[in-house]
C-alpha cells in the first residue's frame, strides 16, 4: 500500500515536471487558432492567423533571416569549432588548460555584455575602415559592415566555443591508436584523419551543429545590437509589445515547434532502427 | 503574314503603354496594389528601375501590413515606385535613439515620438525635409503642426497622435473615475495596472500631483518617484502590451494606456470605458523623420508623402487604431469615430494636455535612477539579499580553493 501511495507521488511529480515544460507550448499553439486577437478568451476557430502569417512579409522576411543565419553561422562555426578542438587535443597540459578556460570564459559572461562590446567592435572598425580608405584615397576595406555580416560574425563567435566542448570530450574518448594504426596501414595523417577520426567525431560535431543552430535562432541579446537596420524573428517580436503581439506569431511558433518535433521524431526513429539493425548484425 | 501580325501587335502594345501614364495624369488617382488608389499628382516613377532599397525603421505594429484582412501599405508603395522597402520595427523611443546614436544602423525614414524628435532635433541628428517632395503636408490639420518640439514644423510630419487616459472596468468600479487619484485607491489594491516606461508613469504621477509631466529638477523628480512608490502597494504589475489581455479578460480593474488602444479594448470587451482624468494628461504625437546621413532622402520623401495620402492613412489609422493627424483621413471615418470624445477629444480637453519635451541630460538621469529604485523598492525591504548573495558568492571560492589545495597536498603524498 506504501509503495502505492509512492508510486503515485513520483508520477504526479513528473507529470508537474512536465506541464511546466509542455503546457505553455499547448496554450500557445491553441490560441494561434483563436478568432480574436484575445490571449485569454477563446472565442472561436480560425485558420486565419496562418492564413495572414504567409501574406506578412515583414515576419517572413526575419524569420528567413534568422534561419539564414542560424545554417550559415552553425555551418562556419562547426568546422571552425571542430579544427579548434583537434588542436587544442593536441596541446600540452598548461596550455590545453590555458585555452580551454579562454574559450570558456564568453559562454559563462553575460550576453548583455558579449552584445554591447561586440558593437563597440564594428562601430571602431567603422571609424578604421573610413580612416583607413581616406588615407589610400580609394574604398580598399569595406567600411558599410552592419547587418548581414555583423550578424554573422556576432553569432559566430558566441557559437565557437559550444563546438569545441562539444567535441572535445569525444575527443578525449577517441583511441589514439586508431589513428596509429591507420597511419601504420598507409593512409596519410590527412586521410587517417578523414577516414578514421572524422567519423567517431561525427555525431558530436552534429550534436554541436544543431546546437549552434538553435542558440541562433534564439539569440535575441546579442543579434539586438549587432544586427544594424536588418531585424531577426526575435527582435521583431520583441518590437510589438507596445501594441499587442499578433496571433501571427503564435501560429508560426506552433509550426516552428511542430517542424522541431518532427526532426527529433524522425532522428530518433532512425537511430533506433540502425541500432536494432547493429544488433541483429552481432546476433 | 505572321511576322507582320506579330510586328502589328507590338506597336499596339507600345502605343497602349505609351498612353497608360497619359491616362493615369488625366484621372485622379493611380492605383498601388489591388485595393489601393493614391493621387496622380505626383512623380511616383522616379526611382523606378534603380535599385534603390529605403530603410524605414517604426513602431512594431504600427502600419498596416495585410495582415487580418488588412491592406498591405508597404507594397502597395514598392509596386507604386519600385522602391524596395526594408521594413524594421522597434519598441521604445529610447532603443531606436540608442540604435541611432551608437552608429550602428542607417535608416531612411524613422517614426520617433514628440520629446525624442526634439532631443534629436537638438543633437543634430535629423535632416530638415525638402516640402516640394512632401506635397501631402497640406492634408496635416493645422493643430497636428509647428508644434513644440518642432516648433518650425522643419523636421517631421505628424503620422499619428493620442492622448493617455485610464481604461476601466465597468462592473469592477464602485464609481467611474474621474481623476488620476483612482489609481493610488486603496480600495483597489491588486486590481491596478501601471505602465512599465519610466517616461509614461511619472508623467501620470506629476499629473495627479498637479505638476507638469515635464519634471525641471531633480527635487521634482524626487516628489514624483515618491508617489511612485505609494502606488505600489496598490499596482498589481507594470505592465505594456499585456495591459490587453488582463483588462479584456476582467483581470484588473483599471489601468491607464493610450486612447486608441483604448478602443480596440473596448470592441473586445464591452464592460470597458476609457476616461480622460479631469487633472490633464500627456499629448502625443508619433511623426515621421528622416535621420542625417540618410542615404536616399528624396525617396524617404516620396515615403513620407505616400503614407499621407489619404487612402493610406485610412488603412494605416483603422490598422492602428490611433488618431490621424490627417484632415481628409478625418473625413473618411465613420461618425462614431470621427466624434468620438476619446479618439478626437474635444478643445477644451485637449487644451489641458501637455506634450512631452526632451529632458535635459541630469534629468533624465534622475528619473531612471528613481524608476528603477521605485521598481526594485520592497517595503519589506529587500536590501539584506546583496549581501547576502556576496557573502555566498565568497564562501563559493574560498570552498573552490581549499578544495583544489586539499587535493593537491593529497595528490601530492602519493
Amino acid at each position: 500500500m506504501k509503495q502505492k501511495h509512492w508510486r503515485a507521488l513520483q508520477q504526479a511529480y513528473m507529470v508537474l515536471i512536465f506541464s511546466f515544460l509542455y503546457v505553455p507550448i499547448v496554450v500557445m499553439a491553441v490560441f494561434s487558432f483563436n478568432e480574436s486577437k484575445s490571449r485569454s478568451v477563446f472565442t472561436g476557430f480560425t485558420l486565419n492567423w496562418y492564413k495572414s502569417l504567409f501574406t506578412n512579409s515583414m515576419i517572413l522576411d526575419a524569420l528567413a533571416l534568422s534561419v539564414a543565419i542560424a545554417l550559415i553561422s552553425a555551418l562556419i562555426s562547426t568546422v571552425v569549432g571542430t579544427m579548434a578542438a583537434v588542436g587544442i587535443s593536441g596541446m600540452g597540459r598548461k596550455s590545453r588548460l590555458l585555452i580551454n578556460n579562454l574559450s570558456y570564459l564568453p559562454i559563462v559572461n553575460p550576453e548583455i555584455i558579449t552584445g554591447v562590446s561586440l558593437m563597440l567592435l564594428f562601430v571602431a572598425y567603422r571609424g578604421f575602415a573610413a580612416w583607413a580608405n581616406a588615407h589610400m584615397g580609394a574604398e580598399l576595406v569595406p567600411q558599410n559592415i552592419f547587418g548581414l555580416p555583423t550578424l554573422l560574425i556576432a553569432h559566430i563567435s558566441f557559437s565557437v566555443p559550444y563546438v569545441i566542448f562539444n567535441v572535445s570530450p569525444k575527443l578525449r574518448q577517441l583511441d589514439v591508436r586508431m589513428y596509429e594504426a591507420a597511419l601504420d596501414l598507409g593512409c596519410n595523417p590527412t586521410q587517417a584523419f578523414f577516414k578514421v577520426v572524422m567519423p567517431e567525431l561525427m555525431p558530436a560535431i552534429l550534436s554541436a551543429f544543431l546546437i549552434c543552430i538553435t542558440y541562433s535562432i534564439d539569440d535575441f541579446i546579442i543579434s539586438y545590437f549587432t544586427c544594424g537596420n536588418l531585424q531577426t524573428l526575435p527582435i521583431a517580436i520583441y518590437s510589438m509589445t507596445r501594441k499587442k503581439v499578433s496571433p501571427e506569431i503564435n501560429a508560426l511558433s506552433t509550426i516552428i515547434f511542430l517542424v522541431i518535433l518532427a526532426i527529433i521524431l524522425f532522428t530518433n526513429h532512425m537511430d533506433s532502427r540502425k541500432y536494432r539493425r547493429d544488433q541483429q548484425r552481432r546476433g | 503574314m505572321k511576322k507582320r501580325l506579330v510586328s502589328l501587335a507590338a506597336v499596339l502594345l507600345c502605343a497602349v503603354l505609351a498612353a497608360l501614364p497619359a491616362f493615369a495624369a488625366a484621372g485622379d488617382t493611380v492605383p498601388a496594389g489591388p485595393d489601393l488608389q493614391v493621387s496622380a499628382d505626383y512623380d511616383w516613377n522616379r526611382f523606378r528601375g534603380q535599385n534603390v532599397t529605403l530603410y524605414v525603421y517604426n513602431w512594431g505594429l504600427y502600419i498596416s501590413d495585410g495582415s487580418d484582412d488588412s491592406i498591405d501599405v508597404v507594397k502597395g508603395f514598392e509596386d507604386l515606385t519600385g522602391i524596395k522597402v526594408n521594413y524594421t520595427t522597434f519598441d521604445t523611443n529610447e532603443s531606436l535613439y540608442a540604435k541611432m546614436k551608437s552608429g550602428a544602423a542607417n535608416y531612411d525614414v524613422i517614426v520617433p515620438s514628440d520629446y525624442m524628435i526634439g532631443k534629436m532635433i537638438g543633437e543634430d541628428m535629423l535632416e530638415p525635409l525638402d516640402f516640394s517632395n512632401i506635397p501631402n503636408i497640406e492634408k496635416i490639420g493645422a493643430a497636428y503642426k509647428n508644434l513644440e518640439y518642432d516648433p518650425d514644423n522643419a523636421y517631421s510630419v505628424p503620422y499619428t497622435w493620442g492622448v493617455v487616459g485610464i481604461v476601466y472596468n465597468k462592473t469592477m468600479v464602485q464609481e467611474p473615475p474621474t481623476s488620476w487619484d483612482a489609481l493610488w485607491d486603496i480600495e483597489y489594491a491588486g486590481n491596478v495596472l501601471m505602465f512599465n516606461n519610466s517616461r509614461d508613469a511619472f508623467a501620470i504621477a506629476a499629473k495627479k500631483l498637479g505638476m507638469s509631466l515635464n519634471p525641471t529638477s531633480t527635487e521634482q523628480v524626487q516628489t514624483i518617484a515618491e508617489e511612485l512608490k505609494a502606488q505600489k502597494s496598490v499596482v498589481q504589475a507594470y505592465v505594456m502590451d499585456e495591459i490587453f489581455d488582463k483588462m479584456t479578460g476582467g483581470e484588473a480593474a483599471m489601468a491607464p494606456y493610450y486612447a486608441g488602444d483604448a478602443i480596440v479594448m473596448m470592441q473586445d470587451n464591452p464592460d470597458l470605458d476609457f476616461v480622460i482624468p479631469e487633472e490633464g494628461t500627456n499629448y502625443f504625437v508619433d511623426a515621421m523623420c528622416i535621420p542625417k546621413g540618410a542615404k536616399n532622402k528624396e525617396a524617404a520623401e516620396m515615403f513620407i508623402n505616400y503614407m499621407c495620402e489619404t487612402e493610406v492613412g485610412a488603412a494605416n489609422c483603422d490598422f492602428i487604431g490611433y488618431s490621424t493627424p490627417i484632415t481628409d483621413v478625418w473625413e473618411t471615418l465613420d461618425d462614431d469615430l470621427k466624434y468620438s470624445p476619446i479618439a478626437y477629444p474635444s478643445e477644451e480637453v485637449l487644451a489641458n494636455t501637455e506634450v512631452f519635451i526632451s529632458l535635459p541630460d541630469e534629468i533624465n538621469s534622475a528619473m531612471d535612477m528613481a524608476w528603477s529604485d521605485m521598481k526594485s523598492y520592497d517595503e519589506a525591504g529587500s536590501g539584506w539579499m546583496v549581501p547576502v548573495m556576496l557573502l555566498l558568492a565568497l564562501a563559493l571560492i574560498v570552498f573552490n580553493v581549499w578544495r583544489k589545495l586539499h587535493r593537491r597536498q593529497r595528490s601530492d603524498l602519493y
